[in-house]
């Protein structure tokens, strides 16, 4: 028994329990339900082993729209404790945990995946490409993220979840502040899904390089094609350091060695360095595709170009070199004097100064053209003034002084929420409402996606803006409770007020997928938003070779300029069209991870030693496996072509 | 339009608190002079952020209410602008402008705070060791050989030179009205400025995370007048008992506990870590005793 003893939760509780129950009833629901329906089969067909980077997308918005919830169902419980002053909903450990897994959950496990998904949908069709560049490699990048996010998520039913925030600073999140295994699954499931993320990076830089579509040279790259560019290379640049950490930090925890502890010589200053040097790049990977999916969008529904193209490439490179020149200014209490924290200032306000000028060009975007208010414009339109305010309170952190007033404080939470909600969250949203016709053949409710729309933005500002004021009044941030003489009682319950209009407003959207899944009208034509860039030249749903022929392409819009009389993008004759095969490999690599990362977690040697041993045959199977992809023939695209017109007409 | 309305009432609102006087919010009620020094920059920074916000709302409600489909003909076709090289300079050169400002001011206040506020450099200031552990703060007065527990008396109008240090997680100590945090570690000691010139009780507080305890991890502060603040110190020197090294180890022990007064501090048996930041001058070696040339090593190495 004894041995079973370390998988409990240290700090149960009824709501834990109750958790654990749901989760095995979930899980053993799936298992029975696919088994009844016989869908074995074709989940594993279509699905685990697939190496198209259409159907991965789907899978990593699938899987990041699940981590939404979760991570909102944290966001709630959190609000709800701190609703009323000297709450005992939860209690202090409980809420810590909470609050780190909201964090982990949100940035790697929900913007992530959502991000990657859209790109991977989105981005070889924009470039007239048939896929990635590596596909197979493209499927190993997704399991092992899925399977990192799994193993993260059992942390809160199985031994406990991580409780020293999800910048996890050392000594607190060394073994002696930090016993239970929670600080484990951190270390080892960011871990594998951040290899996977890696490798999605090498995937896209190696794609967009090298497999645009004749004619497409970079400056007529599609503007979101040009954010994904600029993303993959900051991820190339920046994971590398987290792997690092992560395993300086695994080794502390596991091996007993003293990177970062407080005895031998091992420095807490260290991790902060480390982590913010991934961390702060990290802020632009998410934010950087959500500019590439608002400028495709104004502009569409605009019905214009986007205006200053080179400006907005030029300042989006310039985000990219400063998001690395600025880490310092998320510890600028730690005591580096005047001359580094004025330096670290003046980096981090020069980000202003890109970021205003594509600002300005959104705007600008909008003049003289001819707007539609539709759902995925309504998010793009709506993130202008609210991440302005995110924006412009950024810059006031970045006054070294003032941000030792600001630091630590309710004030930095609503200025990132004010910068990753209506960036990020608001740009998924956008997008995936955008492109779901492209992917489904059928257009989400307008009418429903609206009712989300407004009770989305409203909570949002309703949930966050008072933090700015608490913030200066001096409540801290993490703390999961306070007294009443401190005031901060009144802001805090509206706080949580706005915190249930966002859970309305995601009832909405999850009620418009169920929605229009059954009634919405179906065969809308393959371009439904009259668009402007490639992937809306193909028909809906997009073959698994996307186009029949490569398209020809001489400017940024060029399917916009095909329609209205310019050159036509498709020229020649049907060939036979070669592509990969599908392998279950990726996805038992995945599991054998998991297996792993589960093992290491609990120390359980002979089981990581066992896999481990996997992982290396699978890659060896990789090795020697000889594999050449298979091909299409000419009347295959010929009848899938009729059909397909015949869906679109 | 709606957005727009909605936006210029939480502006406004914002506006109206931020200023309002009967019930002012703690960083912006400062008293004493860093803290004026940042609740000055800070108000600079609204307001110049308040300009750029209302510029990017008015154009936005311009656009959106001018061109919008509903109001242009059905056969209007937008035309194809590349863009502007005059109208893209303007928003570039202006927000570089905008930012050489808040630069200037932002890299002289650092300065300033991170010293002996004006004024008061002739006065030697007084010293207070605050060493955090979960989840107490220790204040020990070396010069006048006392140690309190989870609360701080301070005499007004003397600059005073924190000296913060941590025997566990970094924790961040922060008087919001006196002026803003800066961490207590465990592996160096970081030098804060605070200086009160009203007389009155604050708020203290760990702002870092550091674990279960760290909603409560708070601390009072009372700045007294000088003769107030002396007679209180005589006073310890006459009633309160010794700290003995068993004592300060059991204070020690993961927990919350109440507020404690002694004779002696905690420097005499357990040093603060030698590694010294920022202190204003003799800082450096005022431990070298305990020194032995390992130690000597790693603070050179961290220069």
């Amino acid at each position: 028994m004894d041995y079973f003893d370390r998988f409990a939760v240290p700090h149960s509780s009824p709501m834990i329990v109750g958790s654990q129950i749901a989760i095995a009833v979930t899980v053993l629901a799936i298992l029975v339900g696919v088994t009844y329906f016989k869908k074995w089969g074709y989940l594993w067909r279509e699905w685990f082993t697939t190496v198209d980077h259409k159907r991965i997308g789907i899978m990593y918005i699938l899987a990041a729209l699940l981590m939404l919830f979760r991570g909102g169902a944290d966001a709630l419980l959190m609000r709800a404790q701190t609703a009323i002053p000297d709450n005992g909903l939860l209690d202090g450990q409980h809420y810590n945990e909470i609050f780190t897994t909201h964090g982990v959950v949100m940035i790697l496990f929900m913007a992530m995946p959502f991000i990657i998904g859209l790109m991977n949908i989105v981005t070889p069709l924009q470039i007239g490409a048939r896929d990635v560049a590596f596909p197979r490699l493209n499927a190993v990048s997704f399991w092992l993220f899925f399977w990192g996010a799994m193993l993260f998520n059992i942390s809160f039913v199985v031994g406990g979840s991580p409780d020293a925030g999800w910048t996890a600073y050392f000594p607190l999140a060394s073994v002696e502040f930090s016993e239970s295994v929670g600080m484990n699954y951190y270390a080892i499931a960011i871990q594998i899904a951040g290899i996977g993320t890696l490798m999605t990076g090498i995937n896209f830089i190696v794609t967009i390089l090298k497999m645009r579509a004749p004619g497409m040279t970079l400056m007529k790259m599609p503007m979101f094609t040009w954010s994904i560019l600029i993303t993959n290379l900051i991820i190339v640049f920046a994971f590398p350091v987290l792997t690092v950490a992560l395993a300086l930090m695994t080794m502390d925890r596991m091996f007993g060695t003293n990177f970062f502890t407080m005895a031998n010589g091992g420095s807490d200053m260290l991790w902060a360095n480390l982590f913010w040097i991934w961390g702060h790049p990290e802020v632009y990977i998410v934010i950087l595709p959500a500019f590439g999916i608002y400028s495709e969008i104004i502009s569409t529904f605009a019905r214009r170009n986007l205006y200053g193209y080179k400006s907005m490439v030029v300042s989006m490179v310039a985000i990219s070199v400063l998001s690395f020149v600025v880490w310092a200014h998320h510890f600028f209490t730690m005591g580096h004097g005047a001359m580094v924290n004025g330096i670290f200032s003046v980096t981090t306000m020069a980000i202003a100064v890109p970021t205003g000028i594509k600002i300005f060009n959104w705007l600008f975007t909008l003049w003289r053209g001819k707007i539609e208010f539709t759902v995925p414009m309504l998010y793009s339109l709506a993130f202008i003034p609210i991440f302005t305010i995110g924006g412009v309170t950024g810059v006031m952190l970045a006054m070294a002084s003032a941000d030792y007033q600001y630091h630590n404080t309710m004030f930095l939470v609503a200025h990132f929420h004010y910068v990753l909600i209506p960036g990020t969250v608001f740009s998924v949203l956008a997008g995936f409402t955008y492109w779901w016709p492209k992917i489904f053949n059928f257009q989400l409710s307008e009418r429903i996606g609206k009712w989300a729309f407004w009770f989305i933005v409203v909570g949002f500002n309703v949930t966050f803006f008072p933090m700015f004021i608490t913030g200066l009044d001096g409540q801290a941030r993490r703390m999961y409770t306070y007294s009443e003489s401190t005031g901060y009682g009144p802001l805090n319950m509206l706080s949580f007020v706005g915190a249930l209009g966002l859970l309305l407003g995601f009832a909405f959207l999850v009620y418009n997928i169920y929605w229009s899944t059954r009634y919405a009208p179906r065969n809308v034509s393959s371009d439904p938003w009259n668009a402007r860039s490639l992937e809306w030249a193909t028909h809906s749903p997009v073959p698994e070779y996307n186009f029949a022929i490569v398209p020809e392409v001489d400017s940024s819009q060029a399917f916009w300029d095909s329609k209205n009389n310019g050159p036509a993008l498709f020229k020649g004759k049907y060939k036979e069209i070669h592509m990969p095969n599908n392998s279950g490999v990726p996805f038992i690599l995945g599991i054998i991870f998991f297996v792993w990362g589960f093992a290491m977690v609990f120390s359980m040697w002979i089981f990581a030693i066992i896999a481990t041993l996997g992982i290396f045959a699978c890659m060896a199977h990789r090795s020697f496996e000889k594999d050449h992809g298979h091909h299409i023939t000419v009347e295959e695209i010929e009848e899938t072509e009729k059909k397909l017109r015949g869906a679109n007409a | 339009m709606k957005m727009k309305w909605a936006l210029l009432t939480i502006i406004f609102s914002i506006a109206t608190v931020l200023t309002g006087c009967d019930n002012p919010l703690a960083v912006l009620d400062p008293k004493g002079p860093v803290a004026a020094n940042q609740a000055n920059v800070i108000m600079i920074s609204i307001w110049t952020m308040l300009i750029i916000v209302l510029v990017v709302v008015i154009l936005y409600a311009i656009m959106l209410f001018k061109y919008r489909a509903s109001k242009s003909s059905d056969d209007y076709v937008p035309p194809h602008v590349e863009g502007s090289h005059v109208l893209e300079a303007i928003w570039t050169i202006i927000p570089i402008l905008i930012v050489i400002f808040l630069s200037v001011v932002s890299v002289r206040s650092t300065y300033e705070v991170e010293a002996t506020p004006k004024g008061y450099e002739d006065q030697e200031p007084l010293i207070i060791y605050a060493a955090s552990s979960n989840w107490k703060w220790h204040f020990s007065y070396p010069e006048e050989d006392i140690e309190t527990v989870n609360y701080l008396f301070i005499p007004t109008n003397r600059p005073i030179e924190f000296k913060l240090y941590s025997y566990g997680p970094i924790s961040s100590f922060w008087i919001p009205q006196l002026g803003g945090q800066k961490y207590a570690m465990s592996d160096m000691v970081n030098t804060l400025h605070l200086l009160a010139d009203t007389p009155g009780d604050y708020m203290g507080r760990n702002a870092n995370f550091s674990g279960s305890g760290f909603a409560e991890h708070t601390f009072n502060v009372k700045a007294l007048p000088e003769e107030e603040y002396t007679k209180w110190v005589d006073e310890i020197h006459g009633t309160a008992k010794k700290l003995t090294e068993s004592e300060f180890d059991e204070l020690l022990e993961p927990g919350h506990v109440g507020q404690y007064t002694f004779n002696g501090t905690h420097l005499d048996f357990k040093p603060a870590p030698e590694h010294n930041h920022g202190a204003s001058g003799q800082g450096e070696s005022k431990h070298s005793e305990h020194e032995d040339s390992k130690d000597e090593a790693e603070t050179e190495h961290q220069h």
